[in-house]
C-alpha cells in the first residue's frame, strides 16, 4: 500500500480526466453500465458524459498504479481502508499498488442507499459506511476486473472464460501468457462493446485475500508525521480569518454595543452579525481572536432562559407519573394485565445528563466565494448530508453544481459533524470578502458552550416476573426532548419478553442537541441492563442466566453472552475489593461487554480495570480496527460514565473548556480491554457505536455486585456514588 | 507589529506579529507547521506539545516574544527526517491513531519522555502522558507503542 498524504486533489468529473493520465475505468450511476475512457481522450470523454451519468470508481495508469475512490468521511473509523479494500477484493488489484482518494462529493453518483428506498446518501453517520457500501463497493470492483478480462480476452482472442486475474495481473490457463492491468491500458476498448456486466459474479467469501485479513489502515503513517491534512489545516493565499461570539445561552439575540471600536481595531475587516452570534473578519487569526475577547454585547433572552438542568429531573417524573401515554415506540401483548398478574414488580428512574460531543479538532472551514459570488469551493471537515453541499447552496444562492466541497480528514465526528451549522457560518462570511477565502475556527469555548449535546432524559422501567421468576412484562417510558436522540435503543428485539410497552414523553428546553455517538443508546441501554440485573439481583439468579433465558430466540446474541461470559472468566470470583457486571448491546452488530472495576470508599471514585467483548459485526472486512473500534467506543463510554456533564443554569451553559468539562485520561483508562469477533459470514454491521452503550449498564452492574446499590444518574461522579453508597 | 526571529527544527524563521501572540498560532498560521494541532487553548489537550530545549511545552499557552532568543523549537515536522522516529514506527506498527488529530501531540510527548527515561514502566508512561487527551480513546494502544518504542531503541 502506498501512501497518499499530500493534499488530496478533489475534481468535479470533468475536470478529473482533463489533468490526469493513465486510463479511468467508468461504472454507471446505477451499477449497470460501465464504461472505459483514455484519459487523454477528451472528446470521448465528454461523449461519455453526456450519454449516460457516470463516474470513476477507479483510475489505474500504466505502470500499475491504482487509485481507489472512497466515498465515505474519515474520522478515524477506517473508511479511507475498509471501502477501497472491498473494492480491491473483487477487482483482484495488487494492494501494495493501491492509493486511496476521496470521491468528489456528488451524491446521485457515489452514494450509498439511503433510507427511503432508491435514495441514495453520502452520509458517514449511524454506523452505516461498511453495512451501506459492502455491496456497492464489492459490485464496483468485480465490474472493474471484468472490463479488465474482457480487454485481455479481445487482445487474446480467447474465450474470457479461460482467464484469471489476481494482485493485477490477468493469466490465460492455456497458454500460460499474462499481462498486468497496466499493461492493459493500450487495448482496453470503449463502452459500447462491453458485456452486460449489471450481474458480475462476486467471490465467495473463503477465496478473499484482502477482506478479513489484516491490512494496515491506509492513511496512519500520514498521522504521525504530521502531514495528515485536516481543513483546519488549509492555509490559501490572502486568506482572512473569521470568528463568531455566540454567548452561552443557546438561541439569545446579541445586540453590539461597541462596533466602532471593534472596526478600528488592528486587522478588523468587518464585523457581520448572525441572528444569534456576532462574527468577526479579520486579516490574521490572532487579530481577530482579540477583536472577539473585546466584544461588547447585550444579549436578548430566548427559549433556554429559566430553565435549570439540575431542577428539571423533578418535573420529568411528573411526566412519567402521567397515565397519558407520550409518542408509542413498541406495544406488545398486554403490559397492564402483566403487571396485574405478576408475582413481583420492579419499578426504577434512570437519568442521564448532557454530554458533549468534544472532538478534538474544534469546527471549523475554508470557503472561497468566487468574484461574481456563483461559485464556491470548500474545504472541510464533514460527516456529510442529506445535502452534500453542506447547506452551501443555499445561503449564497447557487445551485449545488456550483459548490466543489473538498473533503478533509476529520479530527473526530461522533455525529457533531452530521451538522452544517459550522458550514454555513463560514459561507456567510466567505461571501461578505469574496473571493478573498475565509477560515472560520470556532475556539473551544465556542465548540462547548454553544454545543449540541446528547439530550439529558429520565427513564422509567417497570418489569414485573411471573410465578417461575421469569420477566413477563418491561414498560419503558422516556422522557427528554429530541424524539429519537432520546429514544433510540429503547427497543429490547433480542429479548423474549412477551408483553413490551414504551413511550416517548416530550420536553423542550430550548438546548441545542445532536446525535451523539451511539445516540439514545447510551441512557436506553444503561436502564434496560441495570434494570436487568435489578431483578437477577433480588431473584438471586445469575446476571448471565437470566439473559441466556431472555435470548432464547436470538443465538447470535446469545453467541456473544456466551462468549463474553468465557472470555472474561465471568464465573471465577474477582479479587477482594473488585467486581465485575455485564451488559448486551445491539446496535446493527451484537455484543456483550464485561467490565470488571473497584471502587474508592472513601472518595467516590470508580475504577474500570478490565473490559471484555464478544462482537457479532457479520462479516468483518479489518478486524484490527473493529477491535480499535470496540477500545474506543469504551474509552468515550467510561468518560461518558463516570465523568462527562454539561450543566445549564437560567439557560446558560456552565462549562466552558477541558478544565471544567472532564474526559478521561491515560491514568484513568482501563489496564486491557480484549475483543473476540465471533466469525460469522453475514452481511457487515456497524461497529462504531455498539461498545459504547455497553459501559454505564455494566459498571452499574458490576457495582450492584459490589455494594448491594444502586447507581441510577449518569455520570457516576463521586458525589452520586458516595450517595448511592449512603443510600 | 514586532519582528522575531525563531529557530524552529534548526531552522531560522522570521516572522512579523504583534507581542503576546502564541506561539502555536505562529507555527500554524504564520509558518505552516500544521502538524501541531490546535485543541483547547488553555494547555488541557495536549493536542499542540512541542519541545523547547528539548522539554515538552504546550505552544497555545506559549508567547512568541518568550522563544525568539535562540530556543531551540521543534515541532513533529522536525521530530525525523522520514517519520521514522522509533515511536513514529511504532505507532504505525500498532495502528495507534483513529482520526489522528492529537498525535502529533502524543508523539512530541512520549519521545521527551524516551530521551530523559528510555525504558519507562507502564505507571511512568501514564503519569507522562496524562496530560494528552485523545477523545478517540487510543490509549491502550498509545502505551503499547511507547513500550514497544522503549524495546526497539
Amino acid at each position: 500500500m502506498t501512501q497518499k498524504h499530500s493534499k488530496i486533489e478533489t475534481l468535479n468529473r470533468r475536470e478529473f480526466l482533463k489533468s490526469s493520465g493513465g486510463i479511468a475505468l467508468f461504472i454507471g450511476a446505477s451499477g449497470i453500465f460501465p464504461a472505459l475512457v483514455s484519459c487523454t481522450d477528451t472528446k470521448k470523454i465528454q461523449e461519455q458524459f453526456e450519454k449516460h451519468a457516470i463516474t470513476a470508481w477507479v483510475k489505474i495508469s500504466e505502470d500499475g498504479q491504482i487509485i481507489i475512490y472512497n466515498p465515505a468521511s474519515e474520522m478515524g473509523q477506517g473508511s479511507m481502508t475498509s471501502l477501497p479494500l472491498i473494492f480491491a477484493e473483487e477487482m483482484d488489484a495488487d494492494w501494495s499498488n493501491v492509493q486511496v482518494e476521496f470521491s468528489p462529493q456528488e451524491s446521485d453518483i457515489y452514494g450509498s442507499p439511503g433510507w427511503a428506498p432508491g435514495s441514495k446518501l453520502m452520509f458517514t453517520v449511524g454506523s452505516r459506511t461498511t453495512n451501506s457500501y459492502f455491496n456497492t463497493m464489492r459490485t464496483a470492483g468485480a465490474q472493474a476486473r471484468a472490463i479488465l478480462l474482457h480487454a485481455a480476452a479481445q487482445h487474446w482472442k480467447v474465450p474470457v472464460g479461460e482467464l484469471s486475474a489476481e494482485n493485477s495481473v490477468v493469466s490465460h490457463t492455456g497458454s500460460g501468457k499474462t499481462i498486468t492491468y497496466g499493461e492493459l491500458i493500450p487495448y482496453l476498448v470503449a463502452g459500447e462493446t462491453m458485456p452486460d456486466l449489471s450481474e458480475v459474479p462476486l467471490k465467495a467469501p473463503d477465496k478473499f485475500k484482502l477482506i478479513g485479513h489484516e491490512i494496515p489502515r491506509t492513511e496512519i503513517p500520514s498521522k504521525v508525521d504530521g502531514t495528515a491534512q485536516f481543513a483546519i489545516d488549509i492555509r490559501l493565499p490572502d486568506m482572512l480569518y473569521g470568528v463568531l461570539e455566540r454567548g452561552n445561552l443557546h438561541g439569545a439575540k446579541p445586540t453590539l454595543l461597541n462596533e466602532s471600536e471593534i472596526l478600528g481595531l488592528e486587522g478588523v475587516v468587518k464585523i457581520v452579525p448572525y441572528d444569534y452570534a456576532i462574527g468577526i473578519i479579520a486579516t490574521k487569526l490572532e487579530l481577530a481572536l482579540k477583536a472577539k475577547s473585546q466584544l461588547k454585547i447585550d444579549w436578548s433572552t430566548s427559549n433556554a432562559s429559566g430553565f435549570n438542568s439540575e431542577e428539571i429531573y423533578s418535573e420529568y417524573k411528573k411526566i412519567a407519573n402521567q397515565n397519558q401515554s407520550g409518542e408509542v415506540i413498541i406495544n406488545e401483548g398486554d403490559v397492564s394485565q402483566a403487571f396485574q398478574n405478576a408475582s413481583k414488580v420492579y419499578q426504577a428512574d434512570f437519568k442521564n445528563d448532557y454530554v458533549y460531543h468534544a472532538q478534538l479538532e474544534p469546527l471549523n472551514a475554508v470557503i472561497q466565494v468566487s468574484e461574481d459570488l456563483r461559485k464556491a469551493d470548500v474545504w472541510v471537515g464533514s460527516q456529510q448530508g442529506t445535502d452534500t453541499k453542506l447547506g452551501v447552496p443555499r445561503v449564497l444562492g447557487i445551485p449545488p453544481e456550483n459548490v466543489n466541497v473538498h473533503l478533509q480528514y476529520l479530527g473526530g465526528g461522533f455525529g457533531r459533524r452530521s451538522l452544517s451549522d459550522f458550514v454555513e457560518e463560514c459561507a456567510v462570511l466567505a461571501k461578505e470578502v469574496a473571493p478573498k477565502p475565509v477560515k472560520l475556527i470556532w475556539t473551544r469555548e465556542d465548540d462547548l458552550r454553544y454545543g449540541t449535546f446528547r439530550p439529558m432524559s429520565l427513564q422509567r422501567i417497570k418489569a414485573s416476573v411471573d410465578v417461575s421468576g421469569t420477566i413477563h412484562a418491561f414498560s419503558h417510558t422516556v422522557v427528554g426532548d429530541g424524539g429519537n436522540l432520546v429514544a433510540s435503543g429503547i427497543r429490547n428485539d433480542h429479548y423474549a419478553i412477551p408483553n413490551q410497552f414504551a413511550d416517548w414523553r416530550s420536553t423542550s428546553h430550548g438546548i441545542r442537541l445532536k446525535h451523539w455517538r451511539s445516540v439514545g443508546h447510551g441512557p436506553n441501554k444503561f436502564a434496560i441492563e441495570s434494570m436487568l440485573d435489578q431483578i437477577a439481583f433480588d431473584q438471586k439468579i445469575s446476571p448471565v442466566t437470566l439473559r441466556k433465558k431472555l435470548m432464547i430466540n436470538s443465538p447470535r446474541a446469545l453467541a456473544t453472552l456466551e462468549k463474553a461470559v468465557e472470555i472474561s472468566s465471568w464465573e471465577e470470583p474477582s479479587p477482594e475489593g473488585y467486581a465485575k457486571g455485564i451488559s448486551f448491546v445491539e446496535h446493527g452488530s451484537l455484543g456483550t461487554g464485561v467490565v470488571e472495576i473497584s471502587l474508592n470508599k472513601e472518595t467516590g471514585e470508580i475504577k474500570v480495570h478490565r473490559v471484555w467483548i464478544a462482537l457479532d459485526a457479520g462479516t468483518i472486512i479489518q478486524p484490527d480496527n473493529v477491535k480499535a473500534q470496540m477500545e474506543g467506543g469504551i474509552i468515550m463510554g467510561i468518560s461518558s460514565a463516570l465523568k462527562e456533564k454539561i450543566s445549564v443554569v437560567d439557560g446558560q451553559v456552565q462549562q466552558r473548556n477541558f478544565n471544567d468539562y472532564s474526559l478521561l485520561r491515560m491514568q484513568d483508562a482501563p489496564d486491557s480491554i480484549e475483543t473476540v469477533l465471533i466469525p460469522s459470514g453475514e452481511t457487515p454491521q456497524g461497529v462504531g457505536e455498539t461498545a459504547t452503550p455497553m459501559v454505564a449498564g455494566a459498571i452499574a452492574n458490576a457495582f450492584l455486585q459490589l455494594t448491594g446499590k444502586h447507581l441510577l444518574h449518569m455520570p457516576f461522579t463521586p458525589d452520586r456514588v458516595l450517595e448511592a453508597l449512603n443510600s | 507589529m514586532a519582528s522575531y526571529t525563531l529557530n524552529i527544527n534548526d531552522q531560522t524563521h522570521k516572522v512579523e506579529v504583534d507581542k503576546g501572540t502564541s506561539l502555536l498560532w505562529v507555527l500554524r498560521e504564520h509558518l505552516g507547521l500544521t502538524g501541531t494541532k490546535y485543541g483547547c487553548g488553555i494547555a488541557q489537550c495536549g493536542a499542540c506539545t512541542i519541545h523547547v530545549d528539548n522539554t515538552p511545552m504546550k505552544a497555545c499557552v506559549l508567547s512568541v516574544e518568550d522563544f525568539s532568543n535562540g530556543e531551540k523549537i521543534k515541532t513533529i515536522e522536525g521530530l525525523s527526517e522520514k517519520g521514522d522516529h522509533p515511536l513514529q514506527k511504532a505507532w504505525v506498527e500498532v495502528q495507534a491513531p483513529q482520526c489522528g488529530y492529537c498525535h502529533s501531540g502524543q508523539i512530541m510527548q512520549a519521545a521527551a519522555l524516551l530521551k530523559n527515561n528510555p525504558s519507562p514502566s507502564k505507571e511512568e508512561i501514564k503519569t507522562h502522558m496524562n496530560g494528552n487527551i485523545c477523545r478517540c480513546g487510543t490509549y491502550l494502544r498509545i502505551v503499547q507503542a511507547i513500550q514497544l518504542a522503549a524495546q526497539s531503541q
